[in-house]
């Protein structure tokens, strides 16, 4: 059993090595540093930190200044502020201008837990994958967070990483590669392929677990690249099992959801079940309890797969 | 110090005055754009380009140049006349403003147009770039400068005053910026519109040397850049009260020359003036 780490504890240690290794890698925060984990950055590089205080429009700004003299800036916040407050800044200053700017993003989803609806963030991905030249990247645990940083780093150009609050388990195998846009099969299925991002990875992998118990063999994709999708494996596993069920901690309008949608619609129509946030802000509340109550579990998982193999029977 | 000789005045104003007939030629031919604003940081930038900053255009890219943000990006023509001028892409692309396949966009795009360090158009984010360019001279230890040229307009954005703010703290005595002081902005007088005064204060509270200048006198502009760049420990912010549309009288000041290109027989005037020696 391994250890459950949250996604943005692996960032902090992550980007510490990464600090330690290269030295146009630079981090900039608005007043977060200790929730983002960049503090971690901070205190070993303070001339190559940049804390310009609660303003993330600027901090975006600034970032892409940074960027255009050469340096990797890693500009963190919350998601619901760093995608959404400062969304003119990286829309402008970032993704038009295709600036070498790794956006990291913490505290995601409805998992904020008990901060409420204001710090939940249940649209960044939508936002962020809108964008051209965006790269958006949704590791599922700590272990892969790591690659996702080291990846985030080689690649030029603008990328939005999702990180999460509370600790998750390790759900990617250790000797698993990252590749920037292909997709995992974490779990071989031909009834049904749930394809699943960020925290609902482990939920996922129970909720397929049960299934099997009722006799139903579901497929589980870890599609931790959002954009570029991996189209070719989507479509593999959508003729392979003629049902998709999507899970993500995100609203289903706009998210992995849409775009797994988007996707299969043009590529090969089967039906798609989204699991995910139905078009309403969050509230506050322990994040196990939220989870329920906004139908995010590996229980709802399991009733989506049920619906959507219904529904793959009626086509 | 460099001082300028009257020689050297006659020949700069020469120069501008050229360049104010490229702004309305090419915004003649494009059919749209935004002369006023154009003009009236048209002789900020001459004395930047020609007399202060360290730019080559035989090597465009070289780490080690000097940059200027303009973030207001709708004065745009004039930093494209400027920058052909200078070589840094023909002259020819002038014709091309705003048409389809252009190198030169409505709004400066870096990745089009040689010359150009940030892509703006959106107000209010040149400061934090420019911000971050001044950073990264300081980090690389390099004496390169970074010059910000703002909108008095747009200086109603409040990530403005978030990026004032980061300057300062940083104490960023490398980055000098210009504010366009022209009073106007799209809707009418700044000052009706939603006030910025007291201006210079303002900025002096956000803890930077704050100087002023008429934004048309080359050998003040000359003077108080240089008194910037000698300055330890703050920003400078370089007040330059200008005239919208300065150097043709029917735009100055007249808030419909925001956002409007010249037609035939406006075209032909502003010309005629220009070429009579413009307006002093």
């Amino acid at each position: 059993m391994t250890e459950k780490v949250a996604t943005r504890d692996a960032y902090g240690r992550a980007l510490l090595e990464l600090g330690r290794r290269q030295d146009k890698i630079v981090v900039l925060d608005a007043d977060l540093s200790k929730s983002t984990k960049t503090a971690l950055f901070a205190e070993e590089f303070p001339l190559r930190f940049f804390n310009v205080g609660v303003s993330e429009a600027d901090m975006i700004g600034t970032a892409a200044g940074l960027a255009t003299s050469g340096y990797i800036p890693f500009a963190s916040s919350f998601g619901v502020f760093a995608a959404g407050r400062a969304y003119d800044q990286v829309r402008n200053s970032i993704a038009y201008t295709r600036l070498n700017v790794k956006i990291a993003a913490t505290h995601s989803g409805i998992t904020v837990g008990e901060d409420g609806a204001s710090h939940q963030t249940l649209e960044d991905i939508a936002l962020m994958r809108v964008l051209p030249n965006m790269i958006v990247i949704v590791p599922a645990d700590g272990g892969q967070t790591y690659q996702v940083v080291e990846t985030a780093a080689a690649y030029e150009g603008p990328v939005y990483i999702r990180l999460g609050r509370p600790k998750v388990p390790g759900v990617v195998p250790h000797d698993t590669p990252f590749i920037l846009g292909r997709a995992q099969v974490l779990r071989e299925g031909t009834d049904l392929a749930i394809v699943a991002a960020g925290y609902m990875v482990a939920p996922a992998l129970e909720g397929a677990a049960e299934l099997q118990k009722e006799g139903i063999n579901a497929a589980v994709i870890n599609m931790h690249t959002i954009k570029p999708l991996d189209v070719e494996l989507l479509v593999h596993m959508a003729r392979k099992t003629g049902a998709v069920v999507t899970a993500e901690e995100h609203s289903i309008i706009g998210g992995l959801g849409g775009a797994v949608a988007e996707c299969l619609s043009e590529e090969y129509p089967v039906p798609v079940v989204k699991v995910g946030v139905k078009d309403t802000f969050g509230e506050s509340g322990s994040p196990e309890k939220l989870l329920h109550k906004y139908g995010l579990t590996a229980g709802h998982l399991v009733e989506a797969g049920r619906t959507a193999l219904q529904k793959k029977g009626q086509m | 110090m460099p001082v300028l000789s009257k020689a050297d005045i006659k020949e700069i104003k020469s120069k501008a005055t050229g360049l104010r007939r490229d702004i309305i030629t090419m915004l003649y031919r494009a059919g749209s754009g935004h002369p006023g604003g154009s003009l009236s940081i048209i002789d900020i930038l001459v004395v930047l380009y020609y007399k202060v900053m360290n730019v080559d255009p035989r090597n465009p890219r070289d780490p080690e140049r000097d940059r200027l943000v303009l973030s207001k990006g709708h004065a745009c023509p004039a930093l494209y006349a400027v920058l052909a001028d200078r070589g840094f892409f023909p002259a020819h692309y002038l014709d091309s403003l705003r048409k389809i396949d252009s190198p030169l966009q409505g709004h400066p795009d870096m990745r089009k147009t040689p010359g150009v360090e940030m892509s703006t158009g959106s107000l209010g984010q040149g400061l934090s770039a420019a911000n971050g360019m001044a950073l990264a001279a300081r980090l690389d230890g390099s004496p390169r400068r970074t010059y910000v040229i703002l909108g008095d307009g747009e200086s109603q954005e409040g990530q403005v005053w978030e990026a004032a703010l980061t300057a300062s703290h940083y104490r960023l005595d490398n980055l000098t910026a210009f504010l366009d002081s022209n009073g106007l902005q799209i809707d009418g007088w700044v000052r009706e519109v939603k006030s910025l005064e007291p201006l210079a204060d303002k900025w002096r509270a956000f803890g930077w040397n704050v100087l002023e200048v008429d934004g048309h006198d080359y050998a003040s502009l000359l003077e108080v850049t240089g008194r910037a760049s000698a300055c330890k420990g703050l920003p400078t912010m370089i007040i330059a009260h200008t005239v919208k549309g300065k150097g043709v009288s029917f735009m100055e000041n007249q808030v419909d020359w925001h956002g409007k290109a010249p037609g035939q027989n406006e075209y032909e005037k502003a010309l005629a003036e220009l070429d009579a020696g413009g307006r002093d």
